[in-house]
């Protein structure tokens, strides 16, 4: 579990995360979604003590991050693929951590294979690819096989294969009650993964939801009618709140209501349905609309670069 | 609440964990190949120095400048070099993390920012020391083994100050390690670290020389080169402190740039 209240991060004239509650449950694959530049990597920070808030607190487990002795075995964190010295081999790298908090080196061994690495663990990580390097660095958020984890854009540079191992990962992670948070701007691969969504724009909070509700919110989902008494349905669907738009002769699209509710209004007024559909809005549409009903978001003529943020 | 809640291999006090820190330390330096050169590099230039010292300074000194040479010094004339690579050596010890950005993995596992800090301190102590001593030692003994018998610059580790010169050059090499540490963990940076570590040996020689004379003459032992180097002189020479005065001088440098680094770890961002 980690919990968010009220997080505020500067780094000089830059606000890269403003006032920032949310809570991160177990059991789950949360997303982390947000525009490069929106704050994920920052806040990520602040979570594991790496930089230090202006105001608000953070907690994983119930404490403080860096409260915590041998924190490797409380969570595991996948921050920056690179975060490695180049001359060390992939095992002395995962030694120096498991040292540090007391892990026994089978366990390194151990996450060397679960990532696919031992073939590669007494090469020099230096000339690790960028996929190569995202396992290296999952490994070492593996080690102290911990309750929460965190991953900041795992899937760069990861091939076809590679994604579809750490999607599987992460779910069977977060089955086991573990608590994952994962960052990335990838739709698609959010939308496969991700239970739950946390989704920040200008280092705010924009939305925090299960996948279903976040789809299901807002105008996304459009439902498309069909009547040869289309024109009286629009007019009132119109007085409904619903927006609505004319398709081809006897068809109608609308937004801002359910099919369901399309069905009743037509029954109660003995409108003939002779089409009645509902698309759900896919993640990346009802991102975008979000995003551009953020007034914040787009009054900014680009997002404010935070320092070492995502990239 | 979850599957997995593994518990560490050993118990969970504070000496367990300072343990575990200091291994992890150990390892990151052992591990770094540029650990290895330095060392070896540091220990060879002051060896080689004074063979080739040895080998030809006989020839090329009368008998009355045998006489009143400080032969001790002499054979560590490869000081000069071998302070480079201990320099470096610290400085890089803590500023290659931050260039490879390892620091955030360091951090994430030892969250007790300073505790991490001390065992580097102490593990590259405990290198640096143990290397450079050795390297102190063998020059001198190398330099003494081709002195031809009867010449006036041998000596034996049994006359007075030979054995604390030689053994406090290696100290003087430790310290200089630690104050590029302490300037590294301060500036983050090799590059600047680098500059700043050899800028404070050299720059206030030169600049202390513009100065009159009799200013010099007071400020000169003070210098961080000067009072570095009395530690391994066995004969008084004007303006210099005395060895220990000069080595806690010294010490005194390195402390403050540790205090730096010590204090701005915990205050910045990693």
């Amino acid at each position: 579990m980690i919990e968010a209240k009220g997080l505020t991060k500067r780094y000089g004239p830059v606000t890269a995360v403003q006032d920032l509650t949310f809570t991160v449950p177990p059991g789950q694959v949360t997303g982390f979604l947000g525009p490069n530049g929106a704050g994920k990597s920052t806040t990520m920070r602040l979570i594991l003590g790496l930089d230090a808030p202006d105001s608000g607190t953070v907690t994983v487990g119930g404490r403080p991050y860096a409260s915590y002795r041998r924190p490797l075995f409380r969570a595991g964190a996948l921050l920056e693929a690179k975060a490695f010295h180049g001359g060390r081999t992939a095992r002395s790298h995962l030694l120096c951590l498991a040292d540090s908090n007391g892990i026994p080196r089978t366990r390194v061994d151990e996450v060397l294979r679960l990532t696919g690495l031992a073939g590669a663990a007494r090469r020099r990580a230096g000339g690790f690819s960028l996929g190569m390097s995202q396992r290296l660095g999952i490994a070492a958020a593996l080690l102290g096989d911990p309750p929460v984890l965190m991953l900041d854009e795992p899937v760069n540079g990861l091939d076809p294969e590679g994604v579809v191992w750490i999607r599987t990962l992460l779910r069977t992670l977060a089955a086991q009650g573990r608590t994952v948070l994962l960052s990335s701007h990838l739709m698609s691969e959010m939308a496969l993964t991700a239970d739950r969504l946390i989704v920040i724009g200008q280092g705010r909070l924009i939305a925090q939801a299960t996948m279903a509700e976040f789809l299901a919110a807002g105008s996304g989902a459009a439902v498309t009618a069909r009547s040869p008494q289309a024109a009286e349905l629009a007019a009132l669907l119109a007085a409904r709140g619903a927006a609505v738009t004319r398709g081809d002769r006897d068809a109608l699209t609308v937004t801002g209501i359910t099919a369901s509710a399309v069905g009743e209004l037509a029954s109660q007024h003995s409108i003939t349905l002779t089409g009645l559909s509902e698309q759900q809005a896919t993640l990346e549409e009802r991102y975008m609309e979000l995003t551009r009903d953020s007034a914040e978001y787009r009054a900014a003529p680009a997002p404010a670069p935070a320092p070492a943020g995502n990239q | 609440m979850h599957a997995a809640t593994p518990a560490p291999r050993a118990g969970t006090g504070l000496l367990p964990l300072l343990r575990g820190i200091l291994r992890s330390e150990a390892r990151k330096l052992h591990t770094v190949r540029s650990t290895w050169w330095m060392l070896l590099a540091g220990f060879t230039f002051t060896v080689a120095t004074a063979a080739l010292l040895g080998a030809l300074l006989p020839a090329h000194l009368s008998i009355s400048q045998k006489t009143t040479i400080d032969s001790v010094r002499v054979s560590l004339g490869g000081l000069h070099l071998s302070q480079i690579t201990a320099g470096l050596l610290g400085v890089l010890a803590i500023t290659s993390e931050y260039s490879s950005g390892m620091i955030r993995a360091t951090l994430a596992a030892v969250p007790q920012r300073r505790l991490m800090l001390s065992a580097k301190a102490v593990i590259l102590t405990a290198a640096v020391a143990a290397t450079a001593i050795a390297g102190c030692l063998a020059a001198y003994l190398v330099f003494q083994a081709f002195l031809p018998a009867g010449d006036p610059m041998r000596t034996t580790l049994g006359a007075t100050g030979v054995a604390r010169a030689v053994t406090g050059a290696g100290l003087y090499l430790t310290v200089l390690a630690l104050l590029g540490f302490g300037l590294g963990t301060a500036l983050r940076s090799s590059a600047a670290a680098v500059a700043a570590l050899f800028g404070l040996l050299f720059v206030p020689t030169l600049l202390a020389a513009l100065l009159p004379q009799a200013w010099q003459d007071r400020i000169a032992g003070y210098l961080p080169m000067n009072a570095g180097d009395a530690i391994y002189i066995t004969r008084p020479e004007a303006h210099m402190l005395a060895p220990w005065t000069g080595f806690a001088v010294f010490t005194g440098y390195a402390a403050i740039a540790l205090a730096a680094g010590f204090t701005l770890i915990t205050r910045r961002d990693a």
